[in-house]
């Protein structure tokens, strides 16, 4: 008898794991999906312009629902799970369904985090999550009304162009006195949010929202300076937490996501998680590539292969056309950090590279972000960039050994040595144009 | 008048070569200079200088109009002003309380009414010129030897030789012309040339032999050749009876060729190579320069070579003989009028009755003055004691090019009434004057320059002087007038000045003076319009063509004998020390001109060498924790430079060599003369430029910098800054001894970013770079370039991009790393070595590696470099050696 695998969770993580295992270990499992939206597995990531009306939901669909008949999956849609009995090895939806595992993968995801000010359960706020919120944004941009997005990061920013280009007046809050403070140091911060105000969206900077005000519905956003910004629609953009609350009344070790090794299993030998909600070597994810990575572990051990969870880094862009943002990396502050920044303002560009051991650890680009990958490719190979750390900011085509035969362009130091060329030393020639 | 026509034959302004050019407008409008076919000195070549004049005419930083203390005066008020002082000192203090320092730029009209106004009118022989400072050794050396100032050959001497000596002379950089004709003879006949220099210079790519003798030894050379010539019998002892004198002295005073060998450093067999060569070459040209005259024992070592010449009968057949060669245009002109303190005019002699009672008479004066005058050390020194009441210094630059120059300074500061005629607004001398006299500079002016082989040629206008700008011997004639002597100075042309300049020359000669062109004293203006090259002596009568001296005798002396003088080695006046171990040499560089007032105009020859260095042995170098590339200060007794220093096996152990050239004007510190000792030679007056005992040490810069602009950067509160002009605007090298607290606000203000200036920047603070460039729309109007060590930046390759429109944002990024960047296509030349034709270093490179190219000729025909003026060919020639045998990138000096 084949066994039983159920999957709490219909996302783009366990959606890979499956086709994973369907590659490698065709028909080895009866596979039961559970996924509480109301949803085939769509693409997450692309939620931002289907808000922005550039795609249609079908459009993003990763599986549609031919795909799970033709390989025999049973899926429950808007089928949350409530309950999971370890010891009878079942699972129990609200829906009053209830199905038995063999092998259990959790796939919760994460929850947006929802600011605990009064008001923060009226009508018409929400967070930015799912194409539920997108819907709902969706509607409340019919109004053509003010929109406030709490938050300036990556997604706040995406929702504020969303709603923005739904023909909503939108300001966006943020805490902190620059955008994207992580990323971004102040003048390109500066670069963002004159890109982002281009667009017609109002940027309020170090913004400490007190108040959701409202009758029942959202009506406006009080700040801690007294100011008051009128909102029909308040979205709440602030950061995701690890959706671990079934696996923990499970029993399963939690820390802020469920604990997994690097087999992805739980404390449980017969549960995996994956995705957003799980924690591995202390490390919860949000980024697509790193939980593609864990759909990948789990399928192999599934599939009874080998294969184990290493952290990678990520990498990701701002999904605001016209506005181009790559980031990748850790940003952290340390005394073992340095820095290159090169920015052009009044172009928009702006590049930011943090460094640690003569390695690339964060990148930041804002404007043409086409040498994104090549750095990010340094970054993940842990590649020893001295030798070309002069040049290295300005991308591959500045540091690829020259093609010619005059590869040492070697102007010396002074230009004035070359006044008698047998002086000239060849500092530097790898890579590029070196003096 | 013919005057503006489409083409007028002029003569280069540069060089003692004296070249033919011919300037015209192209069909834009632009003027163009032109190597002149016809001209004996050049027959159509020129060299990157001479290429690059039409690059210099530009109206930049020109003096439009007399100033008085600052202020723009008539010509009326400047000229009674100066006239006026000059007239109140006389009769106050004598006419010895006056003084002119003239200029081999000077033309020899120009340099006639000075002589004869100071030498004549006022009385009094302070008169001299920068050429006391580059051609007063040969001046004396010959006048010992000869009687008179007599260059005895020709150009064609060279070509017709088979040994040429190069003796203190980098002729391949300084006399570019003149060395490619030799290397095309050489190249032709085999002809042998020995280079005779401390330093391996650029002349060493025709040498056969290269003797690095010890600075200042030439006299032990060249008197133990005469040494060396009497023991192997090779004496012409029919020469030495018949037409000469002293030659027992001589012999008797001559060094034995071991302590030649000794003294000048030089291993006994290379040392017996050499004097073999010379016994064994009767058709042997020495040529000399100010290797040999910069020297407190100059004139010895003139004489010392002389004598050699003397000894063989080895002068004035084709193909022989002591050949000096002059550095300025017309330090030659300037030598026939008597333009030197201790000279009257048409070479006759001070201190020669008759010689005064010729030009008295022909002057209509009742004496000329009998006493030589200050020579130019001297000279400022008593502006600086206060002896100088009223100074008149025309077309030269003596506080950067007079030894001691901060006390040249000084003395100026000292001096009551300066006035200073100049065709630039700002030089360090006339930021000195109390009078500034605008003068027409050249392709303005009319007149006639001599070259090293008497040949006068005419210097013509071709374009109208800008603002109020005259001719210095309008000046002159002026000033003389208002000072009473209308009737001695009737001239209202140059033709008019060369005329009597001509006559005075054959005024009661008859042969016993070399100098005569009195073939030329009843010239009209048309005539003097049309006037072709010719070599003196032109006595009337008698048509144009080559001449030589003394091959049968007929000196100038009183018994018509040359005369050998006897000449023992001394040491150099200024000796090394714990304190001050180096000998610091100071000399030209290919590409600039002087104090660079002309040359730094031009993008292409600021592009060579577009910073003061210093070239440094390797183990001085190590000894002083100097590395190459750094910044080094080299400081003596009397002051300090700061240069980059190049370190380079071509120079001699214990030896630092740095260009003259710069002054307050193109660097913060690099006025070499400041550290250079007032030593003069005691026959020559002629200052020691070549020997200064001197030190070098690191300079402990915390950062160093590179900068283009198309505004002139702010410079002031730089610890060192060396400026170029760019061809957009400007390029600067920069450092500092601490680092700024903002970079970005010091960026601002070097580059005065304006309020709507883009600026870009780069910042990586744990390396200490930090990169700057600011953008007019989409044009580069300015970058700067900041690191702990010397700068690596692709100098050549930004400068390139200055003023250029960069629309593609990421090359406007890209930019900022400093350098073409191979990926995105652009292509990165490298360091101008061929001036002539803008080829990079790279692309000598690319032509060797990739197309094969393994002789300088294979390189010029695949890039052009070195196909023109040749300058670069001895540069080429390394390059290719380089290329060869290392890998790439790891390009080594020659000699280390």
């Amino acid at each position: 008898m084949k066994q039983r695998l159920v999957v709490i969770g219909n996302g783009m993580a366990p959606g890979r794991a499956l086709e994973r295992l369907f590659e490698t270990a065709p028909g080895a499992y009866d596979v039961t999906i559970f996924n509480a939206e109301p949803h085939v597995n769509y693409d997450r990531i692309m939620l931002s312009p289907v808000l922005a009306g550039e795609k249609a939901f079908e459009q993003i669909v990763i599986h549609g629902d031919g795909w799970y008949v033709k390989h025999g999956v049973t899926l429950y849609k808007s089928a949350k799970i409530t309950h999971i009995d370890r010891a009878a090895k079942t699972v129990t939806a609200a829906t009053g369904v209830s199905a038995p595992y063999d092998k259990l993968i959790i796939a919760t995801g994460s929850n947006p985090i929802v600011l605990p000010v009064p008001g923060h359960n009226l009508a018409g706020v929400l967070t930015y999550r799912d194409l539920g919120d997108v819907q709902a944004m969706l509607l409340a941009a019919k109004s053509r009304g003010s929109a406030v997005v709490i938050g300036g990061g990556l997604l706040g920013l995406e929702a504020a162009a969303g709603l923005a280009e739904q023909g909503m007046d939108v300001t966006v809050l943020h805490l902190m006195p620059s955008l994207m403070e992580r990323q971004l140091d102040a003048a390109a911060g500066a670069l963002l949010k004159g890109a982002v105000e281009a667009r017609g969206i109002k940027v309020i900077t170090s913004a400490n929202t007190m108040a959701i005000l409202g009758d029942r519905k959202a009506s406006a956003v009080a700040l801690a300076d007294g100011t008051s910004i009128p909102a029909s629609l308040v979205v709440m953009a602030v950061g995701i937490r690890p959706s671990a609350s079934l696996a923990l009344q499970a029993g399963l070790s939690v820390n802020r996501g469920i604990v997994v090794d690097e087999k992805m299993r739980t404390s449980d030998p017969s549960i995996f998680a994956l995705g957003e909600c799980a924690e591995v070597f202390g490390q919860t994810y949000g980024l697509v590539a790193p939980l593609y990575e864990m759909a990948n572990v789990v399928a192999a051990q599934l599939a009874g292969g080998v294969g184990a969870f290493q952290a990678a880094a990520t990498a990701t862009k701002l999904k605001v056309t016209g506005i181009n943002l790559y980031s990748a990396g850790d940003f952290a502050e340390g005394k073992d950090r340095e820095e290159i920044v090169l920015s052009d303002v009044s172009r928009g560009s702006y590049r930011r590279l943090v460094l640690k051991d003569n390695k690339v650890i964060g990148i930041v680009i804002y404007g043409d972000t086409a040498d994104g990958p090549w750095f990010f490719d340094l970054l993940r190979q842990g590649r020893d960039i001295s030798p070309i750390r002069d040049t290295l900011i300005f991308g591959e085509a500045a540091c690829v050994e020259e093609a010619s035969a005059a590869t040492p362009a070697i102007e010396p130091l002074s230009s004035s040595k070359t006044a008698q060329p047998a002086m000239i030393t060849g500092r530097g020639t790898r890579f590029a144009a070196a003096t | 008048m013919t005057k503006y026509a489409p083409a007028i034959r002029s003569t280069c302004p540069y060089c003692g070569v004296g070249c033919g050019v011919i300037a015209a407008r192209n069909e834009e409008g632009d003027i163009e200079v032109k190597g002149d076919r016809d001209h004996p000195a050049n027959f159509g070549r020129l060299c990157s200088k001479g290429s690059a004049l039409a690059e210099t005419l530009g109206p930049d930083d020109r003096l439009l109009a007399p100033l008085v203390h600052g202020k723009k005066a008539s010509w009326s008020t400047a000229l009674d002003l100066v006239a006026k002082k000059f007239t109140e000192a006389i009769d106050e203090y004598g006419p010895e309380s006056v003084a002119f320092y003239v200029s081999g730029q000077c033309l020899t009209e120009d340099y006639y009414v000075a002589n004869k106004l100071m030498k004549g009118l006022i009385g009094s022989a302070n008169i001299d010129t920068n050429s006391r400072l580059c051609m007063a050794s040969s001046v004396a050396g010959h006048r010992r030897a000869f009687g008179t100032d007599t260059v005895p050959g020709t150009y064609d001497d060279l070509e017709l030789a088979d040994l040429v000596i190069l003796v203190g002379s980098n002729l391949a950089w300084c006399h570019p012309v003149l060395f490619q004709r030799l290397a095309a003879a050489r190249e032709k006949r085999g002809t042998k040339v020995v280079l005779i220099d401390p330093r391996e210079t650029a002349s060493v790519e025709i040498a056969d032999m290269h003797l690095a003798l010890a600075p200042g030894s030439d006299v032990a050379l060249f008197s133990g050749l005469l040494s060396h010539l009497a023991a192997v019998g090779r004496i012409d002892l029919n020469y030495v009876e018949q037409y000469t004198s002293g030659f027992d002295a001589a012999l008797a005073a001559a060094i034995p060729t071991a302590d030649a060998a000794k003294l000048t450093g030089i291993d006994a067999q290379t040392l017996s190579r050499f004097y073999e060569l010379f016994t064994s070459n009767p058709r042997v040209v020495t040529v000399y320069s100010q290797g040999v005259n910069q020297s407190s024992a100059g004139t010895d070592k003139v004489n010392a070579i002389i004598n050699c010449h003397l000894a063989t009968g080895r002068i004035g057949h084709p193909g022989m003989g002591p050949f000096s060669i002059t550095g300025q245009p017309n330090a030659m002109g300037g030598r026939e009028v008597g333009g030197l303190a201790n000279m009257l005019a048409a070479h006759m002699d001070l201190d020669n009755g008759g010689h005064r009672d010729i030009v008295a008479k022909f002057w209509g004066v009742p004496r000329v003055v009998k006493r030589p005058g200050l020579k130019a050390v001297d000279l400022f020194q008593a502006a600086g004691d206060g002896r100088i009441k009223a100074l008149w210094i025309m077309a030269t630059n003596p506080v950067d090019s007079l030894p001691e120059a901060d006390g040249v300074r000084a003395a100026l500061k000292a001096c009551p009434f300066v006035v200073v005629s100049d065709v630039i607004r700002h030089t360090d001398t006339t930021a000195c004057a109390h009078v500034l006299l605008p003068s027409a500079a050249w392709g303005e002016k009319d007149g006639t320059v001599t070259n090293s082989e008497r040949v006068i040629s005419r210097q013509r206008a071709f374009m109208p002087a800008p603002g109020m700008a005259r001719p210095d011997w309008w000046q002159i004639v002026q000033v003389a007038r208002r000072m009473g002597y209308s009737e001695a100075f009737p001239f209202e042309s140059p033709a008019e000045i060369f005329a009597e300049h001509a006559a005075l020359s054959a005024a009661s000669n008859d042969g016993t003076r070399d100098f005569d062109i009195g073939a030329h004293a009843a010239i009209d203006a048309q005539a003097y319009d049309e006037l072709a090259p010719f070599q003196w002596p032109q006595p009337e009568g008698r048509s144009p063509g080559i001449s030589r001296f003394f091959a049968n005798g007929g000196f100038f002396t009183p018994d018509r004998r040359g005369r050998f003088i006897p000449t023992s080695w001394r040491a150099p006046a200024s000796a090394t020390s714990a304190e001050f171990p180096l000998v610091l040499n100071t000399g030209r560089i290919r590409d600039q001109w002087h104090t660079m007032t002309r040359t730094a105009r031009s993008a292409r020859l600021m592009g060579h060498s577009p910073e003061p260095f210093g070239e440094i042995h390797p183990f001085d170098a190590a000894a002083a924790g100097v590395r190459d590339g750094d910044l080094t200060t080299i400081s003596s007794a009397s002051g300090t430079v700061i240069v980059r220093a190049m370190v380079t096996g071509r120079q001699q152990r214990g030896s630092v060599f740095v260009p003259m050239h710069w002054t307050d004007r193109y660097s913060s510190k690099g006025r070499i003369d400041a550290l250079v000792a007032a030593n003069t030679d005691p026959v020559s007056g002629q200052p020691e430029l070549k020997f200064s005992a001197v030190s070098i040490a690191p300079f402990q810069a915390a950062w160093q910098g590179f900068a283009v602009s198309v505004a002139r950067p702010a410079l002031g509160g730089l610890d060192y800054w060396a400026l170029a002009t760019a061809k957009a605007g400007y390029r600067l090298d920069l450092a500092g001894l601490k680092e700024p607290d903002d970079w970005t606000s010091f960026a601002c203000g070097l580059l005065a970013i304006g309020e709507d200036g883009e600026l870009l920047s780069y910042r990586d603070a744990h390396a200490g770079q930090y990169r700057f460039a600011v953008f007019d729309g989409e044009q580069l109007a300015a970058a700067l370039f900041v690191a702990r060590t010397p700068i690596a930046v692709s100098r050549s390759w930004v400068t390139e991009q200055l003023g250029q429109f960069i629309s593609d944002p990421a090359a406007r990024l890209r930019l900022l790393a400093g350098r073409a960047c191979a990926g995105a296509g652009s292509k990165d030349r490298g360091a101008i070595v061929c001036a002539c034709f803008e080829v990079g270093v790279n692309d000598i490179v690319a032509a060797v590696k990739a197309g094969g190219c393994t002789t300088v000729d294979a390189v010029g025909a695949a890039v052009r470099a070195g196909t023109n003026c040749g300058s670069c060919r001895a540069e080429i020639s390394r390059i290719i050696d380089d290329s060869g045998s290392a890998a790439p990138g790891l390009v080594r000096p020659l000699a280390s």
